[in-house]
């Protein structure tokens, strides 16, 4: 716990809700949120103290809008913590609102700790009976689901793997003090030539570590999600519908695209790269028919399909046939122009596909779009989870940032051996590794190293 | 019945800083020890300072203690250790005369005044209603005191060991003090036992120097005193030599006959300082330990032979010397002993070395667990200054981690408490690149003269050399340098890489080997005359990149220091904290968010915790009270 710097983290329990907060505490706060936060109206800057904002925020490099919220400044002592606080409410999502806080985190502001808010505003003062009955329980466990409480739950693999960077960095350590401390004993030992070592070794494992940390692929590359179906199911204007605007050309004159048009939007946050196909047919020339061959190979390599059904006409041999290619895939199936008489037999496409329960939407007026939006999220979702738990060790982000503290402790210190400095001051980036070590598993204590010098040197005349 | 301002009790190094301390803050103060012929003596190796020592020795001195003087006064060897790593690191080390140190420190206790010495065995301290009233001798005399500082060392129900022979003796040869043990276990003392030892000491002209090797004093030393003028001209050397398969052989065959293997000695001894027992059986895949050779003193045969502590029978302790290189016909004068003693876990203490039980006791040295010379004195003067501060109702003195070693050491002390012998390290003290013997004056000088123990004279003429310091610096930043023959030719002579952009002499300052008088020959070049001065301008333009972050450090630590926690919280109703925690809290007391925080065990979220614990009784006092506060309270 560090008094003075400035933390952040998602200050609304986790789990698909509402309104989801993160929240910022410390002399940067302002700082950041301006980095990351863009008003709707130029004029609302500079923001004042205690009143909401709507805006986006926007990631920096590439730009990227990842949400429409509203932001709002409190200046101290009149917060929660009695720091400087700024707070963007978003729209929930455990994905939107971990994308953001790593960005916020990127600008400057230190994961924080559990209850270290609550911390903050009692040791300024500015907890009240309520808050402290909230942390109270926390600390019980009653609430344990709400916050990442901490350690105890810290995955195997993870403690195993930052437990050996510990002892090699206090090996390290031990070292570079016996030979300051111990300087005129009978164990001449240059730490000069043994510290380097063991340095490059756990710098090693620290980045093997920290590799494993990643933003999904979701989010570093959106997902992809192919609109097939027949022609003149209303692709396009589906496409159109969800980017909001005439983007493809729309007629009524089936088979009107004919190469593909790709198109990105966000769903609560997550990129999502749509392609709009051609619609799949037995070929009437040699050109729509290699065009039908293209939008199967598109089909196999992307993350999902909607498939696209017209309501208004009955169940085709082309439909099953698609329905049948994209048994393999993710699918998500809606049924277009719910506007019109449905001839569709409901009745034979879910037994069909009885997994699969469809949507019924209507491209042209905007029905159902909402909930389709939604279904397009959850799979988004899914694919993220299954992506991160795949061969992730270091999953959480205030983890990582203390390994990446550590790290950068451990390239200065390489650096004052190669220097030539003395070993009291690359004692000190050891000393700082492990204390940034110690937040993901608990703090080295100077008795520790005395405990290593002495079991392995003979110390005493 | 006598009465006086503060009682010590015991002359060894704490009680002596501890009795000057507080006659010079103007308490009337009563000095007792067993023996006026055993002031300030020096039971084991007849050195001074030493890793992390020597900072201690420095901080002692700039707030006005007596062992950096009395050192300097009768050091006839001279050593600075660490001196190829960083100012930091670099300690001083001497090497006295054991008896001329006894003798001038006794001088100067009893030339001191409203400093009253006593030759007497204090068997029992007076508490009248939690608060300490004064001691009672052997005879059953009464000496009254409004502040009683107890530094008995190793006395405490001192029990000698050689072979199977056990002696009670606070020293080999001298009583020891027993009845006084039993009393403080009477107060209610959590007390524990430790192990400490001594090497044999051997006569000189029995042993072969020729086949040694020499080891002379360094030619160029910093006193530990600002007050020494000039060092007395005798140097004596130490010489060299280590065991052999002979000895290991030895120490083997006979390890059953060890008090120490036997089960006899029940006391902890120190990981850092093993007996010869111990080395030869824990690491028994060396073939060799070190044995240093040291002079007693310039009028005596005695040698101390530093690696060759035991507690072995004295026949087979005659062999062990003899099967060392060059003590082949060596005799012993004074054979190898160990000795247990009991100690008071300090946990026990507040701050400033006070008991929290009674009111107006001070502990300081051995009695607290700890071990060394430098350590005692510490906290003598510590607990000294405490307690004559305490009976002129002035506030206390404290000084913290970022402040000096003495204040790691205390705090140490008072929030983990001990499991060995405690020994000052340069690695307990995180911020030990600000906490350097060189700057230990201005450290602490200032606060030395605020306590009354620093003469205004010595304290406006370190002022003005810090003054000088600043300016200096300054200068230097605003010093430029462009790049040419000029600079490069000075640069060339000291063998470090030439200038291709404009700087400053500051920055020039800041390269690895280059010192401030190689930038001599420069036109912007100012000498600099004061050796202190100059010393420092230098140790800040290359340390400035870590001094700056260490200071940022102090910072942090800082603002968790000044987050009090009552002393009255109840720990043991506070849900959420383990039986461990709340049983180590409630012994500590701990005075801040951040001594709370380096208890072993207290985690952030037991903090938290305690925090919400403390808040909700604050809110709920302030509802329920006689006096009704604001409904929205």
């Amino acid at each position: 716990m560090i008094l003075g710097d400035t933390i952040a983290a998602v200050a609304t329990a986790r789990g698909p809700g509402g309104i989801g907060i993160i929240r910022i505490s410390g002399p940067e706060a302002e700082g950041i949120l301006r980095r990351l936060f863009r008003p709707r109206r130029d004029s609302a800057l500079p923001m004042e103290s205690h009143r909401l904002y709507l805006g986006r925020v926007v990631a920096p490099e590439p730009e990227t809008v990842l949400d429409e919220v509203l932001a709002t400044i409190m200046k101290a002592p009149h917060s929660y913590t009695g720091e400087d606080v700024a707070e963007i409410h978003c729209h929930g999502g455990v994905l939107l609102l971990e994308r953001i806080l790593s960005e916020v985190v990127r600008s400057g502001a230190r994961p924080a700790g559990p209850g270290e808010f609550t911390r903050r505003a009692f040791l300024n003062d500015r907890i009240g009976l309520a808050q402290a009955e909230a942390v109270w329980d926390l600390i019980n466990g009653k609430t344990e689901k709400g916050l990442d409480i901490a350690l105890s739950h810290l995955e195997g693999a993870l403690s195993d793997r930052v437990q050996y960077l510990r002892y090699n960095l206090t090996e390290a350590l031990a070292l570079a003090e016996t030979s300051i401390d111990f300087c005129d004993e009978d164990v001449s030992m240059d730490p000069a030539t043994n510290v380097p070592r063991i340095l490059e070794h756990c710098m090693e494992s620290a980045s093997a570590l920290l590799s494993t940390y990643r933003e999904g692929k979701i989010w570093r590359d959106g997902l992809s999600l192919v609109i097939a179906g027949k022609p003149n199911a209303g692709k396009s204007s589906l496409l159109n519908r969800l980017l909001g605007e005439e983007r493809a050309i729309v007629s009524t004159h089936p088979g009107t695209t004919r190469d593909f048009i790709e198109e990105g939007i966000t769903v609560r946050g997550i990129p999502v790269r749509l392609t709009d196909t051609a619609g799949i047919r037995q070929g009437r020339d040699d050109v729509e028919e290699e065009g039908i061959r293209r939008v199967w190979s598109r089909i196999a390599a992307c993350d999902a399909v909607l498939v696209l059904l017209d309501g208004s006409v009955p169940l085709s041999a082309e439909d099953r046939e698609i329905i049948a290619g994209t048994r393999e895939k993710k699918t998500l199936l809606c049924i277009n122009k719910a506007d019109l008489p449905g001839v569709l037999d409901r009745e034979a496409l879910g037994a069909l596909l009885p997994e699969c329960p469809p949507l019924e939407i209507s491209a042209k007026f905007g029905t159902g779009i909402p909930e389709l939006k939604e279904a397009v999220y959850g799979i988004a979702a899914l694919e993220e989870t299954r992506d991160m738990t795949a061969d992730r060790i270091l999953t959480n982000l205030r983890h990582k940032e203390a390994l990446e503290r550590a790290l950068r402790c451990l390239e200065r210190g390489r650096e004052a051996v190669a220097q030539g400095m003395s070993p009291e001051c690359f004692a000190l980036e050891l000393r700082e590794a492990l204390d940034a070590l110690g937040e993901i598993t608990g703090e080295t204590t100077n008795e520790e190293i005395l405990d290593r010098i002495f079991s392995r040197f003979c110390i005493g005349k | 019945m006598k009465s006086y301002d503060v009682i010590v009790v015991g002359a060894g190094h704490a009680g002596c800083e501890a009795a000057l301390a507080a006659a010079r803050m103007g308490c009337g103060t009563l000095l007792f020890n067993i023996s006026l012929d055993s002031i300030a003596l020096m039971s084991c190796n007849p050195a001074i300072g030493g890793l992390a020592k020597g900072q201690l020795v420095k901080e002692v001195d700039a707030l006005g203690g007596e062992m950096g003087k009395i050192a300097d006064r009768t050091a006839v060897h001279f050593r600075i250790l660490n001196r190829s790593k960083g100012p930091a690191v670099q300690s001083s080390r001497v090497q006295c005369d054991k008896q001329l140190y006894r003798l001038a420190m006794k001088a100067v206790v009893e030339k001191e005044k409203n400093l009253h010495l006593r030759q007497a065995l204090v068997e029992r301290i007076v508490v009248e209603g939690g608060r300490v009233a004064g001691v009672v001798d052997t005879t059953g005399f009464f000496y009254g005191a409004a502040a009683v500082v107890v530094t008995t060392g190793t006395f405490l129900n001192g029990l000698v060991h050689v072979g199977t022979s056990r002696q009670p003796a606070g020293r080999a040869g001298e009583i020891s003090s027993v009845s006084l043990a039993g009393c403080l276990r009477d107060l209610g003392f959590e007390m524990g036992r430790m192990k400490t030892g001594t090497p044999p000491r051997l006569k000189a002209s029995t042993i072969d120097f020729s086949v040694l090797e020499r080891q002379d004093s360094d030619p160029d030393f910093e006193p530990f005193s600002y007050r020494t003028a000039g060092l007395r001209p005798e140097r004596l050397p130490s010489f060299f030599s280590h065991t052999t398969g002979e000895t290991h052989g030895l120490i083997r065959e006979n390890i059953d006959r060890s008090p120490l293997y036997s089960g006899a000695i029940r006391g902890v001894s120190a990981r850092y300082c093993p007996s010869l027992e111990d080395k030869v059986m824990r690491f028994s895949g060396k073939e060799s330990h070190p044995v240093v050779l040291e002079f007693e003193g310039l009028d005596t045969e005695e040698v101390y032979a530093k690696g060759l502590g035991n507690c072995l029978p004295l026949e087979i302790q005659e062999k062990i010397v003899r099967s060392v290189p060059g003590l082949g016909e060596a005799e012993i004068m004074r054979s190898a002993y160990a000795i247990e003693y009991d100690f008071v876990q300090p946990s026990q203490l507040r701050k400033t070395l006070e008991t929290k039980t009674v009111d107006g006791l001070y502990l300081a040295g051995q009695i607290n667990g700890t071990s060394g010379y430098e350590e005692a004195a510490a906290q003598g003067l510590w607990a000294g200054v405490n307690a004559a501060l305490a009976v002129q109702k002035r506030p206390p003195f404290h000084l913290d981690r970022s402040e000096a070693y003495m204040g790691v050491m205390v705090d140490d002390l008072v929030t983990r408490g001990v499991d060995e012998p405690y020994r000052m390290f340069t690695s307990r003290a995180e911020y030990r690149l600000l906490l350097r013997e060189d700057n230990a004056l201005i450290r602490l000088m200032g606060k030395g003269h605020e306590l009354g123990l620093v003469s205004r004279e010595d304290f406006e003429a370190l002022r003005a050399k810090t003054a000088e310091i600043s300016r200096r610096i300054e200068s230097l930043s605003r010093s430029r340098v462009l790049p040419g023959k000029a600079v490069n030719d000075v640069l060339g002579r000291a063998g470090v890489e030439p200038v291709r952009n404009p700087t400053t002499l500051y920055q020039l300052l800041k390269r690895p080997g280059l010192s401030y008088d190689d930038l001599r020959g420069l036109d912007a070049f100012d000498p600099i005359s004061d050796r202190f001065v100059k010393k420092q301008v230098e140790i800040e333009a290359k340390y400035e990149g870590y001094i700056l972050r260490q200071r940022e450090m102090v910072e942090k630590f800082r603002r968790m220091e000044e987050k009090t926690l009552p002393r009255d919280i109840p720990y043991s109703v506070i849900p959420g904290l383990s039986t461990e925690m709340m049983k180590k809290l409630s012994a500590v007391m701990p005075e801040s968010v951040g001594q709370a925080l380096r208890i072993p065990g207290v985690t952030q979220a037991a903090l938290t915790a305690i925090l919400v614990f403390l808040k909700k009784k604050d809110v709920m006092e302030r509802n329920g009270g006689p006096r009704k506060a604001a409904p929205d309270a």
